[in-house]
Formats: C-alpha cells, structure tokens, sequence
C-alpha cells in the first residue's frame, strides 16, 4: 500500500513541485519584503523545475490516488502547455510596466499564478467528476483574483466581479450536470459511469433525456473555461479588464486545461467502447447520446461569432479576446471528428498557439506600456517607431490567421485535415471561410501599423534587451514550426494517449 | 543542373531572398545601394532564366510523368512518422519545369527585372519597399517551379501579405481599400484552394521506397520493393494519375460530385487570381491604386498564375471534371472577354483602362484553354506571355504620363504626338500589339486561341472573335484621346520619357516585336507539353504515361 503510495507520489511530482513554489513565493515575499525581484526569480525557477519534471514523465500511462487523477501522455503534453505559457508570462510580468508600477506588492501575484498553473495541471490529469470540479474551481479562483489584481483601475475590479459572477454560475451548473451523471450511473469516475451507460440508456427515452441535460450542463462548465460561445460573456471584459500578463496567461493555460478536461470527459464517458469494429483511431459516441452534434454547433458558434464581433473592436485587448473565442471554435471542430487524428490536430494547434497568441499579446503589452493605450488608433505608425515590434507583431497575427509560412497555418492544415478526413467537409468549409473574416480584423491592425502615420510627437519606441530576447523566444517558434513542423507533429501523435482508453 | 551543390531553380527562386536579407542589412540612407542589390538580383534572375532557356529540352513534354519534368530537385522536406495510425506524413521539395511553366519563369524573370528598373523613382521607405518586393518575387518564382502541391500553396501564399503592403503602403488615395480587398479576396480563393488540396491528399496514395522515391500503385502492382510503405502524397504528378486514387476515398471515380465540387473549388481559387468574370472586382481598385511597378508585376505574373494553375492543377487532375465544365469555361472566357472590353470602352481613366483590358485580355486565354486541343493551348499559354510583356508595357506607358501630368484623366490630353515622339512610338506599338495587329505578338496568340477554341465552341468563338473589334475601337480612341487634336496649353512643358524609360519600353518592345515576326522560339519550348496535355484532357490519362512517376 504504500509503494503504492510513494509510487503515486513520485508521478505527482511535477505538481508536487509548483506547489512548494507557490509556498516558497509567500514566504519569500514574508521574509524578504524589500527585494520583490527575488519572488519572481523564484517562481520562474519553480515553473522551469516543473517543466523539467514533466519531461520525465514523457510515456507515462498510469493513474493515481485511487483513479483521481491520471498522467497520460495527453495529461502531460496539456501541463507542459500550461507551464511554457506559466514561464512565459513570469518573465512577462517581470517586464510589466503596469504591474511594476512603484507600490505595488507581487508577492501573491506570483503566489496566485502558481496556484492557478496548479488548477489548470490538475485540469488536464483530473479523471474523477470531483476532482474535476475542485480543479476547475483552484483555477477560477485564482483567476478571479489575478484579474482584479490591478484594482486601482475600475475595469480590473469590474473584470474580476463579472469572471467571478459568470464562473460561479457555470460552475454550478456544471455541478448539476455531475449531480445528474452521479445518480444515473452511481459513480464520479469516469471509466466507470462509460461502463455503467449502455444499462442506463437501455432504460429507455426519459434516461437518455436526462443523460442530454446532463452533458449539456456539463458542457457549461467546459464551455465557460475555453471561452466558447454560447458562454463566452465575460471573455471580452476579463479580458479588457485584467492586467495583461494575466489575460495572455488567461488566453493559452486556462484554454488548455479546459480543453484537456473537456476531452478526456466526452472520450472517457460518452464512448461507445464496445462499438463494432472502427478504424484504427476512431470511435464511437455512446448510442441514443449524440453529443458531438452539440459540440459541433458550438464550434460554428465561437468561430463565426467570435470573428463577426472581433471586426468591430478598437480595443486591442477586446479584439484578442474575441479572436481566441473564435480560436477556440477552431479548436473545437478538432473533437467533433472522434479520432485521434482530430486531438492530435487540436494538440498541435495547441502549440502553435502558445506562442503566436502569448506574442500578440506580449508585443499589445509593450506598445500599451510605451503608449499608454489599447486603442487600435494609437497603432498608427508604429511601423516607422519600433519596425522590429512591428514586424514582430504582424508575424503574430498572420500566424493567428493561418498564413504559411507561419505555424498558423500548421495549426489550421491539421484540423482542415482532420476534418475532412473525418467525413466532416461542411465544418471545413465553415472554418475556412471564418479564417477569411479574421484576416480583415487583423489586417485592420496591420493597416494601423504600416499604412498610416504617427502623429508627429510621437517617439521611437525602443525595447530593452529582455525584451528583444522575449520577442525573438516568441517569434523564433512561430516562424520556423510554420516550415519545419515534424517534431511538434510527432510529440502531438504520440501524446493522444488517455489513460483507460485503447 | 546545379551551382555550388544547389539546383538552378533553386537558385532562380529563392535568389531574391538572398537579395532580402542583403537589403534589410543595408542602412536605409542608401538608397542606391538598395536599388542596386535589387537590379542585381533580378538581373541575375535574367540571366538563369536565359541558361534555362538554352539548356531546355524541348522534346520532352512534362505535364503528368516526372521524367518529363526538367532540373529536377527533389528531397524530403517534412517527414512525420508516427503512432501507426496516423501514417506517415511525407512532404517533398520538388521543383522541376516542363514547357509551360518555363515560360512563366522567363516571363516572372523579365518582369522583374522590368519592375526593378520602373521602381527607380520611387523613394518612400526604398528599404521596405524593395524587401517586400524581393519575397513578392521569389513567391512568383516558386509558384511556377513546385511539383508539390503543398510547397505550390506555400509559395501562393508567401505572395499575399508582401502585395497587400506594396499596395497599401506606396498606393495612390484609395490604397487602403483597394489593398484589403485584394487580400480578402485572394484569400477566399486560398482557403477554398487549401481544402480542395487536402481533399486530393486524402485521396491519392503511392508507395514510398526506403530512399524516398515514391511509386505509383500501378508500378507497385507489377512488383514491390524491399521496405516500400504506402503513404498519401501531396505530389502534383501522383494526383495526375487516376491509378493513384484510393477507391472509395473522397475523389476516387471519375465524375463524382466531390470531384466536381473540388474541381469548383481551385475552379475558384484560380478565377480570382486571373480573373474571370465574376470575380474580377477587386482587379480595377488594386491596379488604379498600385504604384508602376507592382502595377506591372500584378498585370505581367499575378494574373498569370491563376491560368497557370489551371494548367498545372485543375485540369490534368481533374480532366474528367474540366471536360464537362468545359462550355462553361469558355462561356465565362467568353464574358470577360466582351465584359472587359466593353466596360475598358466606358473608362476615362487611363490605368482603369488597362486594367479593364486585363479582364478582356485573360479571357483569351481562358476561352483558348478551354478548346482542348494544342491550338489553342498554344496560344493560351502563348497569350499568357504576350500578355505579360504588352500590358506591362502599357503600365509603363500610364506611368510616364502620370509621373509628368499627375492625371490620368484620358480627356485631359491630346496632341502630344509632337511634344513626346518616343513616347508616341512606344505606346503605338504596345496598343497596336494589344488590339492584336498582325506582325506583333498579340496577334499569333489571339489567332491561335481563337483557332484552337472554334474548333470545340463555334458559337462562342464567333461572339469571342468580335470583341477584337471592340478592343481596335478602345485602344484607337485612346491613342486619338491622347496623341491627336490640339495640345493643351498646360501640357507644353512635358518632356518625353528619358534614359530608363526608353530602355524599359524598347525592350519589351522588341520582344513583342520579335515574337510578332518569329514565334518559333517560345512556340518550340511548349509545344510538346501542350501535345501531352491536350492529349490527356481529351483521353484522360493514358496507362503508359504514368509508369514514369
């Protein structure tokens, strides 16, 4: 029993580890009130430790703490996700100018953004309804205090009450719909209610309607976390509202833990595992539970509707947040195929999006920094004030629309390909012309940038060598994955491997 | 064919990015020296171009065996092999020429060093403008050089953003507008085009050796090789075979409404680059708005690669479905043609004009690709250079003016025969050559296309013949509009076209000139590729042609 223990403990290390970092960063900041440096240096270091241990953990397929949690090659491909874009954002908060401004205390920023990372990891190995559900809520919770982090400006207060409202209401909804799945099939764990499914659907229409409202509440709660449309109402707030590091940590971890979990809730639930015989890295939904309908419909959603209302932002932190709802319809259409071919094709996006959406957001940091402003207005002649931002920036989002030589591109191919392997042309067609609606959003910064001039005061914008080295971390990636993509490609294919399934 | 280990197409392309990097690291105060970098490159492009065209062979006809196709340069560019059931993903770096692709890169190759030599004059971010030039180029150039179809989408692509901000940066008033609407536009063609792509990836299958030769399943049926694995393809020449088609895959058979509905798809992609009416609209704004040169290049290449494509991608893959929309391709030739020409007719605007003729122009080609046969393929693809260097040369001609006068108000002129008589010279032989006078070049490619399509569509050629007229009344009356009457007062100080001018007019002048007297040079290097395609649209793929895969 024991072993058992120590064993279960040993592949918990890497949370394990992001949780001593969170302790390590109040006591530091206690002790050591007069050098804030030091608590993010400290919790830099611990996400980088993290990220070194879930390195070992590359072929793991096991499940621990009695079926609570599982670390699967899907699990840790989604953490490593989180914890890139968890390194990411400490060394953009480093850079911050409005987090850094003279009075403020750190210390439980960087406290709350390791308890977040902890919430978002447990996301993506949860494997029980319950586990699931306090995951979900470590994560919101911090979330809803990072975003209001900067309280002097109202709309940060504002962001974190309207994350807090809407968070608190699809939670519970969420908890219904597990409240419901618990009394159909006895069970919170997953594999076990999939078992229990076939009996409870034989039982007839009322059982299967009930199963519906079920899933549908469930996705509410998943819907909510991945910012997908129909749920998707505080997005551009929270957005808008947080400071920026955490919106961009917000756009990319919180996004892939709502992915993860959500995929592993719908392939290890709702699967018909004794479906008569399919090709390999296929599957089945459940019969009389046709909940890939749903996803679907989603899906079209958040992208048509993410891209119509992004044309209309002027806000550049507004126009992102739409935009990755839109993105997060992309990503959906990945689930709808039911194959592995489809998640592998969702992980790839995964990662190319890290960087492109972690740059645009870093290089609206900077400019918002230097200028004062999100309006796309103030983006006039930033070409001709800082042509390496500029350049950099603009790479960002032609990679967001999906333009080779860009890792964009890669990232949509797989799921155009995807899509159309999987039978599913309509939905193909439906994302490709929204890619078509998004370039005109982003162009309009493009325009802003390089075909218009600045007011004549305006100055050259000039970035410190950290900054510099943080653009080239981010833009290095997102060019070279859009011309030489096999190593992400392959580290996604071998990593569609969830615990419990074949 | 290779200089210092790397392939002459190789070199022809990515030459420019070379050319790129040399002009980013330049300080932006020399001006010269970027102009020059930039000379130099494309006059390097010229002279490959050239050592292509004498090494040549011309007996060798492409199209669908890839022991037709010309330097060859192959190798394993993306290899993804995986979890079993993913198979393998194996992307290739293939370029190769045959007879119509080597026109277009002798044509992208004088149109460049064209446009370099026009873009002398303009001095508004030289460092910017000319890096975005030099990708613009080497997208053009890889465009008619990929046998691969997913590089083909890469290069088609690489073009898009450098010609929005070309556009948009050094346009005239209305650039913004007329910059986004190209973007839009073209990237609702690419996005259609990248789903037809993945659809024919998902269908083709060949088998891969261990040395990465790939082998079309008919060879595999006559005997397997030690290790050989069967992968889906991106290969353009794998596609062309029907053999390659996995039954029941998504555009197996022949006639399928998926075929069709692919086929619809680049139908649409390329139409919008060419463009064929309906789907011209964004041509007008983005010519009238873009300054000379990237006038010249859109006119000279742009257009061309949406007929090219459908030289190269639609119809020898899709020659089931290109045959039964056939009548409709020329119909829709047809209405560019008359459209095109009557709306040009309608224009006070000098470069809206042109532009209009463009529409008029292209619908040649297209009607004279839809015949079929090697007739009129010849000159479609004949028409396509002919039209590359006249409207070039009429793009030139507006610049002039409108770098002396500031307008190109058509009514605004006249009597200038005197005032600038080399100017008067040039631009006589560039209309006359466009209306399709005899002795110039416009005139055997109209003559061809129009032989070649009567034979397949006699009413429609009969309609499509009388546009000739229409463009003889439009280009004449332009020329009285402008050289005739009497010369306003305000214009008595306009100088005629200096040094760099002439020299850009008077050579494509020759050219046209020449290919008018002499065809035969250009007719020679695509004659047997049009043999082989005509053949293959009107028997589909012969089984004896694909063993060469």
């Amino acid at each position: 029993m024991s072993d058992r223990m120590l064993n279960d403990l040993s592949l918990f290390a890497p949370e394990t580890a992001i949780t001593l970092t969170l302790i390590a960063a109040i006591l530091a900041d206690l002790i050591f009130r007069r050098k804030p440096i030091l608590v993010s240096a400290i919790v830099l270091a611990g996400f980088i430790v993290t990220g070194l241990l879930l390195l070992r953990q590359a072929g793991v397929n096991a499940s621990i703490f009695s079926g609570m949690v599982a670390v699967d090659s899907f699990a840790v491909f989604f953490k490593t996700i989180v914890i890139l874009a968890g390194i990411l954002v400490v060394v953009f908060s480093m850079e911050s100018g409005e987090l850094n401004s003279p009075g403020r205390k750190l210390g439980e920023y960087y406290a709350l953004l390791c308890a977040a990372a902890l919430g978002m990891m447990l996301m993506a190995g949860a494997s029980n309804l319950l586990m699931m559900y306090i995951a979900i809520e470590l994560s919101s919770l911090s979330s809803y205090l990072l975003s209001g982090y900067t309280r002097e400006a109202p709309d940060s207060s504002e962001a974190s009450l309207k994350y807090l409202i809407y968070g608190a209401v699809s939670s519970g909804l969420m908890l219904y719909g597990i409240s419901l799945l618990y009394g159909l099939s006895g069970s919170l764990d997953l594999a076990t209610i999939n078992r229990a499914l076939p009996q409870v659907l034989a039982g007839g229409s009322a059982a299967s309607f009930t199963l519906l409202i079920a899933g549908v509440l469930a996705l509410a709660g998943f819907g909510y976390k991945i910012s997908a449309v129909p749920f998707h109402f505080w997005t551009p707030d929270v957005y808008e509202g947080a400071p920026i590091t955490i919106t961009a940590f917000l756009s990319v971890a919180s996004k892939a833990g709502g992915f993860a979990m959500m995929i592993r809730f719908f392939k290890v639930t709702f699967i018909d595992a004794g479906a008569a015989a399919l090709p390999a890295g296929t599957w089945a939904t459940l019969q009389g539970f046709h909940w890939v309908d749903l996803v679907a419909i989603l899906a079209v959603l958040s992208m048509t509707i993410g891209n119509l209302v992004a044309v209309w932002q002027n806000n550049l932190k507004r126009l992102l947040a739409y935009s990755s709802i839109a993105h997060a319809g992309y990503m959906l259409t990945g689930v709808v195929v039911l194959s592995n071919e489809g998640l592998a094709a969702i992980m790839v996006y995964f990662g190319v999006y890290l960087f492109m959406n972690l740059g645009a957001f870093y290089c609206v940091m900077l400019i918002a920094d230097k200028t004062g402003s999100e309006d796309i207005d103030e983006y006039r002649g930033i070409g001709a004030r800082s042509p390496f931002l500029a350049v950099a920036l603009a790479v960002f989002l032609v990679s967001l629309t999906g333009l080779p030589p860009t890792a964009g591109f890669v990232g949509k191919l797989y799921i155009f390909a995807a899509l159309i392997n999987g039978g599913w042309t309509w939905l193909a067609i439906v994302a490709a012309l929204n890619s078509v609606i998004a370039l005109y959003y982003y162009v309009r910064i493009f325009r802003n940038m390089f075909l218009r001039a600045a007011e004549p005061s305006s100055a050259r914008i000039t970035l410190s060598g950290v900054q510099n080295a943080a653009l080239l971390v981010l833009l290095v990636p997102t060019l070279l994955l859009g011309i030489y993509f096999s190593p992400l490609v392959q580290l996604a294919q071998a990593s569609v491997r969830l615990f419990g399934t074949p | 064919m290779e200089i210092a280990g790397i392939g002459i197409l190789s070199w022809i392309t990515f030459l420019p990015v070379v050319g790129m990097v040399i002009v980013l690291m330049l300080p932006k105060e020399k001006k010269d020296w970027l102009r020059w970098t930039a000379l130099v490159v494309a006059a390097l492009q010229v002279v490959l171009g050239a050592f292509l065209f004498m090494r040549f062979d011309r007996s060798l006809g492409g199209i669908n065996t890839e022991s037709g196709m010309q330097f060859l340069e192959k190798f394993s560019w993306i290899d993804v092999r995986s979890v079993s059931w993913f198979g393998r993903l194996h992307i290739e770096y293939f370029l190769g020429i045959d007879g119509i692709s080597v026109v277009m890169v002798l044509l992208t190759a004088l149109i460049s060093f064209i446009a370099v030599i026009s873009s002398w004059n303009i001095e508004k971010s030289l460092k910017g403008y000319f890096a975005l030039f030099l990708l613009l180029d080497t997208g053009m150039m890889g465009v008619f050089v990929s046998l691969d179809f997913f590089l083909f989408y890469v290069f088609w692509e690489v073009m898009l953003l450098p010609m929005y901000f070309l556009i948009g940066v050094w346009g005239g008033p209305r650039r913004e507008y007329a910059a986004i609407k190209f973007f839009l536009y073209t990237l609702l063609g690419s996005v259609l085009m990248l789903l037809a792509m993945i659809a024919l990836y998902f269908s083709v299958n060949v088998y891969i050796d261990p040395a990465g030769g790939l082998h079309s399943l008919a060879e595999a049926a006559r005997g397997m090789g030690q290790g050989w694995e069967k992968i889906y393809t991106f290969n353009m020449i794998a596609m062309m075979d029907p053999g390659n088609f996995v039954p029941g895959s998504l555009l197996a058979g022949l006639d399928t409404s998926m075929r069709y509905l692919a086929y619809g798809a680049l139908f649409i992609a390329f139409a919008i680059k060419v463009p064929i009416f309906p789907f011209h609209t964004w041509l007008p704004d983005a010519h009238v708005e873009a300054p000379t040169p990237i006038s010249v290049i859109l006119a000279g290449v742009l257009l061309k690669m949406g007929t090219y494509g459908l030289l190269r991608i639609s119809f020898p893959i899709f020659p089931d479905a290109m045959r039964h929309f056939a009548w409709e391709l020329a119909l829709l030739g047809v209405i560019s043609m008359v459209y095109g020409a009557l709306v040009a007719m309608a224009q006070t605007d000098f470069k809206k004009l042109i532009a209009y003729s463009s529409v008029s122009h292209m619908g040649i080609v297209v009607l004279g690709m839809s015949s079929m046969n090697t007739q009129g393929l010849t000159g479609a693809v004949f028409q396509m250079f002919n039209h590359g260097t006249i409207t070039a040369m009429l793009f030139l001609i507006v610049g002039v003016i409108y770098d002396r006068a500031h307008t190109r108000g058509l009514n605004e002129f006249g009597g200038l025969m005197n005032q600038m008589p080399r100017y008067a010279g040039a631009m006589t032989v560039a209309f006359f050559a466009a209306l399709g006078l005899p002795g110039l070049s416009g005139f055997i490619s109209e003559m061809f296309s129009l032989l070649g399509a009567f034979q397949t569509f006699r009413t429609l050629t009969i309609i499509g013949a009388a546009t000739i007229v229409l463009t003889a009344a439009y280009m004449l009356w332009v020329l009285q509009r402008v050289f005739l009457g009497p010369l306003p007062e305000k214009w008595k100080d306009l100088t005629d076209m200096n040094g760099r001018e002439t020299f850009m007019l008077a050579t494509l002048g020759v050219i046209v000139v020449f290919f008018g007297i002499y065809p035969a040079p250009i007719l020679n290097l695509m004659n047997s590729s049009l043999n082989t395609l005509a053949a293959l649209l009107q028997h589909g793929a012969p089984a004896a042609m694909t063993g060469g895969m």
